[in-house]
């Protein structure tokens, strides 16, 4: 029973003892997810709260989340690890990101974001965005601290100066905006699959980061994609115009400019996964790619913008 | 108001007792009729009367990429309003929009 047996071992756990042949989807240390025949295993971050992850499977069982969330099979620990497991279903294939289904990306979080909190088991942790952003911070200051050549490069210097602009409550140092919403907490292309598969209706997996927040997180990948450049530019007002127009509350009503709602969030994404990037460039002793650099740029652009007048509310 | 550049909601600021509107998204500023003035005559009081020390704020940065085809935040690339650069950054692209 170790790591190394971690993926066979999550495979007897979902055929209850009867191991079939697996297909290792995930094997990191915030997740080992494999494949196994029509179900998928997933054992969760050693370090999570293992309250508030049953609490999160419980909440994608809800009734009032079906149609949105894919709902867990069972629950149970592997090797130490707390473990999920769930039905398979169709992701969206890496190798075509262009075949993402936006439209249904949009409405599902809209639907999710109006989940009456009342019709769900609560009470309802809180999303955990703000805490993914503050880890990254802080792996940055591990493999770049500050008054070292690596942390004064200007990557990472341009990293460390957009995090100074982010409201206090995108870091965890603030309480969030009240008015906190059922958000998924780390959405990206690959939260999404068809249940049944291949051809059934899409929904969002992988509750980890659940919980109440400003919904704008859930916008903010997609729109931090989409103003460093990264996206396509008919996806974004694709994914916008779908979320908005099935009553999605973060960003302002259909036709209206979305960026004063979604900017603190977007700029939060976006300094978050250039950290990131930074962060994996260094462990794997390489330069960032392409994609990776539009987001520092992105980084360096915000730092250089002029502060708010903010110190007074306006008027 | 709109910020007649970028479209974005304005908000009215008091200082000294000019209002000065600031847009939320681009941070640029409007000035009435008179008010540059107002802020240079402000300005000249404030040298004369202390060592310089805290400066107005700044003229808004970097021209804002005109011809959008959605609006951007200020912060965004220059590339806006033409075609995402979909297709053309090989593994970097997919991998970075099925990660957390």
């Amino acid at each position: 029973m170790s790591a190394a047996t971690l993926p066979a071992d999550l495979a007897a756990w979902a055929r209850d003892g009867h191991p079939l042949p697996y297909a290792l989807l995930a094997d990191r240390p915030d997740g080992t997810v494999v494949r196994c025949g029509d179900t998928v295993a997933k054992a969760h971050a050693g370090d999570s709260d293992r309250d508030a992850l049953a609490h999160r499977v419980r909440i994608a069982g809800a009734g009032a989340l079906a149609g949105v969330l894919l709902p867990p099979l069972r629950t149970g620990s592997v090797n130490g690890r707390p473990a999920s497991l769930w039905p398979y279903g169709l992701p969206v294939d890496p190798r075509r990101p262009e075949d993402a289904p936006w439209e249904a990306a949009g409405r599902l979080l809209a639907a999710l974001h109006s989940t009456p909190l009342g019709a769900l088991p609560g009470p309802v942790p809180p999303m955990r965005g703000p805490a993914k952003l503050a880890r990254a911070l802080r792996g940055l200051s591990r493999t770049h601290p500050a008054h070292t050549p690596a942390g004064s490069a200007p990557e990472a210097a341009a990293v460390r100066a957009a995090a100074r602009t982010l409201p206090a409550w995108t870091r965890v140092e603030a309480a969030p905006p009240p008015g906190g919403v059922l958000c998924h907490g780390d959405l990206h292309l690959g939260q999404l699959v068809r249940y049944p598969a291949p051809e059934g209706p899409w929904l969002l997996i992988d509750v980890d980061d659940l919980g109440l927040g400003a919904p704008a997180w859930d916008l903010a990948r997609p729109a931090a994609w989409y103003a460093a450049g990264i996206l396509d530019a008919e996806a974004w007002p694709r994914f916008l115009d779908a979320y908005r127009g099935a009553g999605g509350p973060a960003a302002g009503p259909p036709g209206s400019d979305p960026w004063p709602q979604l900017d603190a969030a977007a700029r939060a994404l976006t300094v978050q996964t250039a950290a990131r990037a930074l962060v994996k460039a260094a462990e794997g002793r390489r330069g960032l790619d392409e994609v990776e650099r539009l987001m520092v740029d992105a980084c360096d652009r915000m730092a250089s913008l002029p502060a708010d007048l903010e110190s007074a509310a306006p008027s | 108001m709109q910020c007649p550049k970028c479209h974005a909601l304005m908000h009215t600021y008091n200082r000294n007792g000019l209002q000065i509107e600031q847009c939320s998204g681009c941070r640029g500023i409007f000035l009435d009729y008179g008010e540059l003035e107002a802020l240079t005559r402000l300005e000249s009081q404030y040298t004369a009367q202390a060592p310089y020390g805290q400066a107005p704020p700044p003229p808004p940065p970097a021209p804002y990429p005109g011809q959008h085809a959605a609006p951007a935040p200020a912060w965004g690339a220059p590339q806006h309003g033409g075609h995402g650069r979909h297709g053309h950054h090989k593994g970097g692209f997919g991998r970075m929009l099925f990660s957390s």
